[in-house]
């Protein structure tokens, strides 16, 4: 029984080999190459979405790092270098060159009737504090912006790499401290003068005459803030939000966003912006000193003289005549 | 002289993490910053494939052409190096480099970022060869002693190669022939423009 046994064990063993044996050819010519379906680098280029990355799994606790390939970082550095300086060089040589062709040409805005020698309180102490306190680190954050952009081309050479580094390290500490005077400014100013900038039919007409700029002697009439005021007054609302938000995500990493593609968003959004709006402000720095006789009074000392306020803000005089007219008795005299 | 660059033949890649954990030691690398890391592709799936992953030192690098400070510089080797004493840490270089390779130390305020940490080839900085200060600031310099990067130097399977890249780009060539496959030299394309033809 035994050897029977063994007898079929072996002719099968033997059976087995012989039809591996055979088998082991066509096997190997069927047998899946195991690197077929390999992930390719050529095919993962390819099939990328523009903005999209190739990621995959890591073991390392920093999330971020999953990331082996953002092509994008060439596209970022494509604009960051050439798009962003041409942006920013337009804007703001652009709008230097309109103003002084605009100075040229119409010169000094002056007040047709003259200084009166009596002046209108047109600012008050808090007024004038935010907007000082928004303009001023406006100033310095708008220059260590612009340093970043274009002060390795023009005030490196000047100084050397190591005194501009250590120059732009403390812009880049300024930058970041004074973002939050300059967003509480601009959150202030919108609360303080957002109902006096509400568009009506008297802008309109006061766009139609070209408030007045371009022509001697005319002047649509006006409320507390005229078409143009209220433009500036939006652009700063807008721009000084979306900037403020953009900022703040730079401020803080990946709170806009989980990856980098985020963040180069964020901070093109900043950088842009930021160039219009230097260049919108030179223009409202050059209507409110320079380019306009008695202007700078509403912010400096807050007393604007009559005949100018007459002249910008003529509704606006009546108003505030007939609210003094209104006053009750014993109160003091506007002089 | 030689133009060096990293190859990682993501088919011989098993995922070890040991050039991480080398260049960690090698270098003195701070918390919380990888200079080498290793990225699973189709983690779990057929195919899958490992890919050690740290800076590519580009020709024509992003992050030197985005630096506000000019910190950036290549040396005779082609290695891109950068200067910690000039940085600012604005993040500019995280942002356009395509490798993830530049990270910063968290110091200080809000998300501030103190001076930027890459990859440097083993080759220190712009301080003294072997010096103190190089070590303290940029860890080992590895080059100047007649070595080459610490991770490709100990990878078990020599799936990460460095050295020069034509040399290193025969080599592959050569697997690729011999064994029939291979996934691509990894951000090669990206960082050299060209990659290696197969």
């Amino acid at each position: 029984m035994n050897t029977a046994i063994q007898f079929i064990r072996a002719g099968a063993f033997a059976l087995l080999l012989v039809l591996v044996a055979a088998a082991q050819p066509a096997v190997a010519q069927q047998a899946p190459n195991p690197t077929a379906q390999s992930v390719k680098e050529e095919q993962l280029l390819k099939a990328l979405q523009p903005g999209s990355v190739i990621s995959g799994r890591i073991t390392i606790p920093d999330g971020s790092a999953a990331t082996l390939i953002q092509p994008e970082g060439q596209d970022w550095r494509q604009f960051h270098q050439g798009t962003l300086p041409i942006i920013g060089a337009i804007s703001i040589l652009g709008i230097i060159a309109l103003l002084v062709l605009f100075y040229a040409t119409r010169g000094r805005i002056k007040i047709d009737a003259g200084f009166s020698g009596r002046t209108i309180t047109r600012f008050g102490g808090f007024d004038r504090f935010v907007h000082w306190l928004t303009a001023g680190t406006f100033v310095v954050l708008a220059l260590s912006g612009l340093n970043l952009s274009f002060g390795k081309f023009l005030i490196l050479p000047i100084f050397g790499d190591a005194t501009f580094a250590t120059l732009t390290g403390y812009g880049k500490v300024v930058h970041n401290y004074l973002s939050f005077p300059f967003m509480a400014g601009i959150a202030l100013m919108f609360v303080i003068w957002v109902k006096d900038n509400i568009p009506n039919k008297l802008d309109l007409d006061w766009i139609k005459a070209g408030g007045g700029l371009f022509v001697k002697g005319v002047h649509p009439p006006a409320k507390r803030f005229n078409a143009g005021q209220k433009g500036v007054f939006w652009i700063v609302a807008f721009g000084g939000l979306v900037i403020s938000v953009s900022g703040w995500f730079l401020l803080f990493p990946f709170t806009g966003g989980q990856i980098v593609g985020d963040q180069q968003f964020w901070v093109n959004v900043h950088a842009v912006l930021a160039m219009i709006f230097i260049a919108a402000m030179l223009a409202h720095a050059y209507i409110g000193s320079v380019g306009m006789e008695g202007a700078f009074d509403a912010m400096g000392s807050g007393e604007v003289d009559e005949n100018w306020a007459k002249e910008h803000h003529s509704l606006w005089v009546e108003e505030q005549k007939k609210l003094a007219g209104a006053a009750p008795k014993g109160a003091v005299p506007a002089e | 002289m030689a133009r060096v660059k990293f190859l990682c033949d993501a088919d011989r890649c098993i995922e070890c993490n040991a050039c991480v954990t080398a260049c960690k030691n090698e270098n003195d690398v701070p918390w919380g910053i990888n200079r080498r890391r290793v990225v699973t592709i189709n983690d779990g799936l057929p195919g899958e494939r490992s890919v050690s992953m740290a800076c590519m030192h580009c020709t024509d690098a992003p992050c030197a052409a985005v630096c506000p400070v000019n910190c950036f510089y290549t040396t005779v080797d082609a290695v891109v190096l950068h200067s910690k004493d000039l940085c600012i840490g604005c993040g500019y270089c995280f942002y356009a480099c395509p490798f993830g390779a530049p990270q910063y130390p968290r110091v200080g305020n809000f998300g501030s970022r103190g001076k930027m940490d890459k990859c440097t080839y083993c080759a220190g900085g712009p301080e003294a060869d072997l010096s103190q200060a190089e070590y303290v600031k940029y860890g080992a310099n590895r080059l100047a002693e007649g070595k080459l990067p610490i991770c490709a130097e100990m990878c078990s399977t020599k799936a990460l190669l460095a050295g020069d890249g034509a040399i290193i780009a025969e080599i592959y060539k050569e697997r690729v022939t011999r064994r029939g496959y291979g996934s691509g030299a990894w951000g090669w394309k990206t960082a050299y423009k060209d990659g290696v033809a197969l």
